[in-house]
């Protein structure tokens, strides 16, 4: 058995990216941005509040930290939701103890099944990203486009609602786009989406309805990366949320301005051994001059200021 | 018919080999080799490998590789040019033409390139002995085109090969394979015709070996380069050893890993007998120094 020769062409074999969404850019290469009172750092910090249904389906993929044992698995049902009933808490006090701004990516379905958090957010202040429906409704390939529009439509109108706030973050579930996604989101009014992980700033993305921005949205010191799939320790957690932000903040001396952020699931860094770990990375990087708790909207609307 | 052995080399135990004697007494050849890769957000389908693990657009994925080029290669450049060190870039030749600007920068500072396939999502499973011709030619002459350099070296895309690679990478006239990981120093590769050699690739130093495939952080992997750096250089003063670090900008180019090994590269060239050197120039001078006492030595333990 060989391969086709179709398996030597390569039609994208060009100058650039392999397609349309966004312009091939080195970062440092870019002009300098400047951020409001001159600080060196735009702290963006995400908390994540998501429903993960008892019966999750597995369409096209289980988003990762859903269900895992046959079902009913209450075992990984009730983890995740612990988030929303205790984690929570524990974490939202911790931001509010140390003055830090955040933007909260909310599934529709909490909204509609834990209203008091939505009140939680907008008593603080603080942004709503729509982060979906909920963890069993992914985006991906080969989706149908009525029925993702939907979906799109959905948990758009139950956070604005229940917010009354724009939304206009998104942050698909378990980071999973379909080729209509961006143009989806992009014709109800989205600004930025939070799924490309391959920036350490915002860049401009290309839809049918116009042009919205990249926001680096944290993957790789991500609690639930680090220890959820890494498995490292809290200890562990800590030094690489503080070698992160060390690196960024020696860059700003000749690079510009720098976005730090941080995913928090507070189904798993709200749990009593490891909240005090959070507050320690927080504290380190709160305790430098030059520090701009924003949330994500913030941040872009003073980038595309300068862009 | 699968084969129980590869055929490629010859049992030959590490105890008692000819010395190895690097330029000017060093201990310790060490080598750096970034990987420059490109993986295709929508690439074609090998019935032997999957190229994502989502459908296509598997965005996820594709983006944190798109990191390295982006942000992750020049933090990671920055490094090796503050500790002296020259790369030996394990290149997927597509990216000189998708960002040049990439290779030009490595070219100023007389970096190597060799080939590492055309695109990272393209496997060799299945190429008929044609169209295995027809990717190292490709790659012989798009890096010639862009660097002026003719490849000295192979590292097969995504690590996947056929029976016959190493014949034919011998027969183009390349040097050295970084596909084979059963030894600390070189070593010659049985070839139809012609020499050619095997240098060490370290796949248990590789930053996504470690980092992604067995999770270890970052102050970790600096703590295991150092460790294997001191055993080596200890060992290098019987008999000279290589040690290769091969590194991805998506991956140590990320901020909180950056700084750790900055620390484990500085600790390693920090020492007086380092050959801080390219995969090229250890092939050349071993070719040159070392490979017919190594052929004869083998052959002592053959058939006996």
């Amino acid at each position: 058995m060989t391969l086709p020769d179709d398996y030597l062409k390569y039609p994208k074999r060009g100058y650039g990216m392999d397609h349309d969404r966004y312009k091939w850019s080195i970062l440092q290469k870019r002009p300098k941005i400047t951020w409001p009172n001159g600080a060196r750092i735009a702290l963006w910090v995400v908390p994540a509040l998501e429903f993960f249904p008892l019966n999750q389906p597995a369409q096209p993929f289980k988003a990762p930290g859903g269900m895992v044992t046959p079902y009913p698995d209450l075992r990984h049902y009730t983890l995740r939701d612990y988030g929303n009933r205790v984690g929570v808490f524990r974490v939202f006090g911790l931001l509010d103890k140390l003055g830090i701004k955040a933007s909260v990516a909310v599934n529709s379905k909490i909204a509609q099944r834990y209203p008091l958090l939505i009140e939680e957010i907008n008593a603080r202040g603080w942004e709503l990203i729509a982060n979906g429906v909920d963890m069993g409704k992914l985006h991906y390939g080969g989706q149908d486009e009525a029925a993702e529009k939907a979906l799109v439509q959905e948990a758009l109108r139950v956070l604005r609602e229940a917010s009354g706030q724009p939304v206009t973050g998104w942050l698909s579930p378990a980071k999973s786009q379909s080729d209509n996604t961006l143009d989806l989101v992009a014709a109800e009014g989205i600004s930025y989406v939070c799924d490309w992980i391959n920036d350490d700033m915002p860049y401009e993305m290309s839809t049918k309805h116009g042009a919205i921005h990249s926001m680096p949205h944290a993957f790789e010191i991500d609690d639930q990366t680090i220890m959820g799939n890494y498995h490292h320790s809290e200890q562990q957690f800590v030094d690489q949320v503080c070698d992160q932000f060390d690196v960024l903040y020696r860059e700003t001396e000749t690079q510009g301005g720098r976005i730090m952020a941080l995913t928090i699931h507070p189904w798993m860094s709200g749990q009593p051994h490891r909240i005090k770990f959070l507050e320690a990375a927080l504290s380190h990087i709160m305790g430098h001059d030059g520090v701009w708790s924003a949330t994500g909207a913030e941040i872009l609307a003073s980038f595309k200021g300068q862009a | 018919m699968q084969k129980e052995d590869p055929g490629l080399y010859d049992y030959w135990p590490y105890k008692d080999r000819p010395k190895l004697e690097w330029p000017n007494g060093a201990r310790v050849a060490l080598w750096v080799a970034p990987n420059i890769e490109f993986y295709e957000l929508d690439p074609p389908s090998n019935p032997k490998r999957t190229p994502w693990p989502r459908p296509t657009p598997a965005i996820l994925p594709y983006a944190q590789r798109d990191y390295g080029n982006r942000a992750g290669h020049w933090r990671m450049m920055e490094v090796m040019d503050r500790c002296g060190v020259r790369g030996s870039v394990s290149l997927n030749v597509a990216l000189c033409e998708h960002h040049p600007e990439l290779i030009e920068e490595c070219v100023k500072r007389d970096w190597e390139f060799y080939s590492h396939g055309i695109y990272n999502t393209r496997y060799c499973y299945d190429m008929d002995e044609g169209q295995e011709r027809a990717i190292i030619e490709d790659a012989i002459a798009t890096v010639k085109k862009h660097t002026g350099q003719m490849i000295a070296g192979w590292l097969a895309p995504a690590l996947t090969h056929t029976e016959r690679t190493m014949d034919l990478l011998a027969e183009y006239g390349l040097l050295y394979t970084c596909d084979l990981f059963c030894d600390d120093q070189p070593q010659p590769v049985n070839v139809k015709d012609g020499r050619f050699i095997s240098i060490p690739y370290s796949l248990e130093m590789n930053d996504i070996i470690v980092y992604n495939v067995n999770a270890q952080a970052p102050r970790r992997y600096a703590d295991m380069l150092k460790a294997n750096f001191d055993q080596l250089y200890a060992e290098g003063a019987e008999s000279g050893t290589v040690m290769c670090i091969p590194l991805h900008a998506y991956a140590v180019g990320q901020p909180h890993r950056i700084q750790p090994f900055a620390e484990a590269l500085e600790y390693i060239t920090g020492h007086d007998d380092v050959w801080v050197t390219t995969g090229r120039e250890i092939a050349q001078w071993y070719l040159e120094h070392h490979y017919d006492a190594a052929a004869a030595d083998i052959a002592k333990y053959q058939g006996a």
